[in-house]
């Protein structure tokens, strides 16, 4: 028997395999094809205070190994999430994370504080990669000194475990993992998907109703990969490795650059039980390689000097 | 029963140019899909084209499924390779299905639209209107088995090598004007499946008749099963997942 548990801001996963959020619904969408109680955790779709319809349609296109999607953050809110979703993953003996956005500090402050107050939610996941209305629309995540802000708005007023989820759209995300544990955080996680376009030549209008969208899947794999390097050797707290993972291999290569847990995302849509191939891909890649913990893995790079 | 599953290819068929028959036989128990239904497939595990695609249920018979489909880009094109022999894995059956007739109905298929009419024309035999628009005669596919199945059958094209030159959705109206003449208060329910101006149209023509018209709508999808948002269609109730609360609506919720 190898060890699979992991330990991230004060919360024991039975083993380092999450959903990444928005790719996983709000669980019930899965749980036809799997036995929830397997994850590692659960990560649910981002969720804002107030409900938020989202973009028009085309929202996603498929480029090579790898889709765009401008889904706009559409969400049922918070309230609505804990009176008709959370009832449902509170069935299951998994932590439950929940991910949340605002587009001013108001707005992560309120939804952070109602969903601390909501029995079955385990810790809190604050996704930055928003735009800022109050600040001419940048994004939270692209900026040290807004980013700051609102991570240390958000982090007093919860106590749950606070994991504060990176943009991949800066220069350095080793300064902005740092920001982020500096600002209270208890783990940061990326990727994010990474801003991207694709252009219908023949109309040369952008494919997708909001002209840009978010790259994710096989094609980021490598840049995520290395990001989470950087980012693992600037901060002593967890990293949550993601971006790309399709396969147990693909896995192992977050938690030996120093994630210490992954989450799948893209690759939910292609196989619907991804989660578990890869949970039992590591576990016969540890057994076959005769490691009988986890951990082991973890941060064991071995970098060519 | 699951609805991920690994099937073996039986056949994949050309009816022309553009348009294939995959049958398949999946190797574990399958949920039996109702007409309107969908499934995912793509023609591997390939990275590119990554995401799988949508279609519809076109034939479920002696433990085998089978697809009408158009080849159109990249992910249609991967699938027309495909061999006897070869194993795909496949989700479905997804989304909703078109609600029972209680009795005589329309059935307006533009195009491939014909592959999600033709398991409800089969199930209620010979109680069908057919309405097939096509561009022409080479792509008026299945229309002499579609037509075995309906109590009559109607054809327009663009071209008019088979059937009227014109739309499909003119030839609908004449038939119903005739009809309200000969008996005034007889309202047949319609079931469509075809491009959007088309289905638009007849929402329009549903609804100065006071019929019930059920569309089948299409959107790009990345999950197919209710997860992603990604497919969503803008209704008087707000955005709908096409994958999960329909892909059949009745035309009234939709803003079109
Ligand atoms: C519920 C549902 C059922 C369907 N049933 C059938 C069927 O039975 N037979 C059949 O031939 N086709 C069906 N389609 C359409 C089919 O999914 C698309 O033709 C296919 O995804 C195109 O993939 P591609 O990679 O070959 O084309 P791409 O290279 O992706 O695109 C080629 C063209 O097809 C369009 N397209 C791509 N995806 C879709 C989509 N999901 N819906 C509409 N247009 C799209 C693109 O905008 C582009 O113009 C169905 C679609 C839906 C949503
Ligand atoms: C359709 C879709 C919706 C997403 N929605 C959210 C979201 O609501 N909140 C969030 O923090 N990340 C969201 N993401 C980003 C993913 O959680 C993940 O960070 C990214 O897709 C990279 O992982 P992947 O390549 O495995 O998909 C979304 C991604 C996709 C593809
Ligand atoms: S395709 Fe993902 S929600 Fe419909």
């Amino acid at each position: 028997m190898v060890n699979l548990s992991v330990n991230i801001a004060g919360l024991r996963l039975k083993n380092p395999i999450m959903t990444a959020s928005g790719t996983f619904g709000y669980g019930e969408e899965y749980s036809e094809f799997m036995d929830l109680n397997r994850l590692g955790a659960i990560v649910a779709k981002g969720l804002s205070a107030a409900p938020r319809q989202g973009n028009p349609t085309p929202r996603i296109v498929e480029t090579p190994a790898g889709m765009l999607n401008a889904i706009g953050l559409q969400n049922i809110g918070v309230k609505a999430f804990i009176k008709e979703k959370l009832p449902f993953l509170k069935k299951f003996d998994i932590p439950v994370i929940a991910n949340f956005f605002g587009d001013s500090i108001d707005e992560y402050v309120k939804a952070a504080v109602e969903l601390s107050g909501a029995d079955g939610v385990h810790a809190l996941e604050m996704n930055i990669s928003c735009p800022n209305k109050q600040a001419g629309w940048i994004v939270f995540g692209t900026d040290p000194e807004i980013m700051e802000q609102v991570v240390k708005a958000v982090r007093k007023e919860t106590k749950l475990p606070l994991i504060v989820k990176l943009s991949p759209n800066v220069t350095d995300i080793g300064l902005m993992a740092k920001v982020a544990e500096d600002c209270g955080a208890d783990a940061v996680s990326l990727i994010n998907t990474i801003t991207g376009m694709a252009v219908d030549v023949k109309s040369r209008r952008p494919v997708l109703a909001n002209n840009t969208g978010g790259l994710s899947g096989p094609a980021v794999r490598p840049i995520a990969v290395r990001m989470v390097w950087e980012a693992s050797k600037a901060v002593k707290i967890p990293v949550i490795g993601m971006g790309g993972i399709t396969t147990a291999g693909d896995a192992l290569e977050f938690l030996i650059a120093g994630a210490r847990a992954v989450a799948v995302g893209t690759a939910n849509f292609i196989n619907p039980t991804a989660v578990i191939d890869i949970i039992d891909g590591i576990e016969k890649f540890l057994t076959d390689e005769g490691i009988s913990d986890i951990n082991e893995i973890i941060g064991s790079l071995k970098i060519r000097s | 029963m699951s609805k991920y599953f690994k099937a073996e290819i039986t056949d994949n068929i050309s009816l022309n140019k553009h348009f294939k028959i995959l049958t398949l036989t999946p190797q574990s128990d399958i949920v039996v899909p109702q007409p309107g239904q969908f499934y995912m497939l793509n023609s591997n595990n390939t990275y590119d084209p990554l995401l799988k695609r949508p279609f519809s249920i076109f034939g479920c018979k002696n433990n085998t499924l089978s697809f009408l489909y158009r080849i159109r880009g990249k992910g249609t094109s991967c699938l027309s390779n495909l061999r006897g022999g070869d194993i795909i894995e496949v989700i479905g059956p997804l989304g909703n299905n078109y609600p029972e007739p209680a009795g005589d109905f329309i059935a307006v298929a533009g195009g491939v639209g014909i592959a999600s009419l033709l398991p409800l024309l089969d199930k209620r035999k010979n109680t069908g209107y057919l309405f097939y628009g096509a561009r022409s005669k080479d792509e008026s596919v299945m229309l002499s088995e579609a037509g075995a199945l309906s109590k009559e059958t109607f054809v327009a094209t663009d071209d008019g090598s088979e059937g009227r030159k014109g739309l499909i959705t003119e030839l609908l109206k004449g038939f119903l004007n005739n009809l309200k003449s000969e008996i005034s208060n007889f309202t047949l329910p319609i079931y469509a499946c075809g491009p959007n101006p088309m289905l638009k149209e007849l929402s329009k023509i549903a609804r100065e008749r006071r019929i019930k018209c059920y569309v089948s709508l299409e959107e790009h999808m990345a999950c197919g099963v209710g997860a992603c948002l990604g497919c969503v269609v803008k209704t008087v109730s707000g955005y709908r997942r096409v994958c999960k609360e329909g892909s059949v609506f009745d035309s009234e919720e939709i803003v079109w």
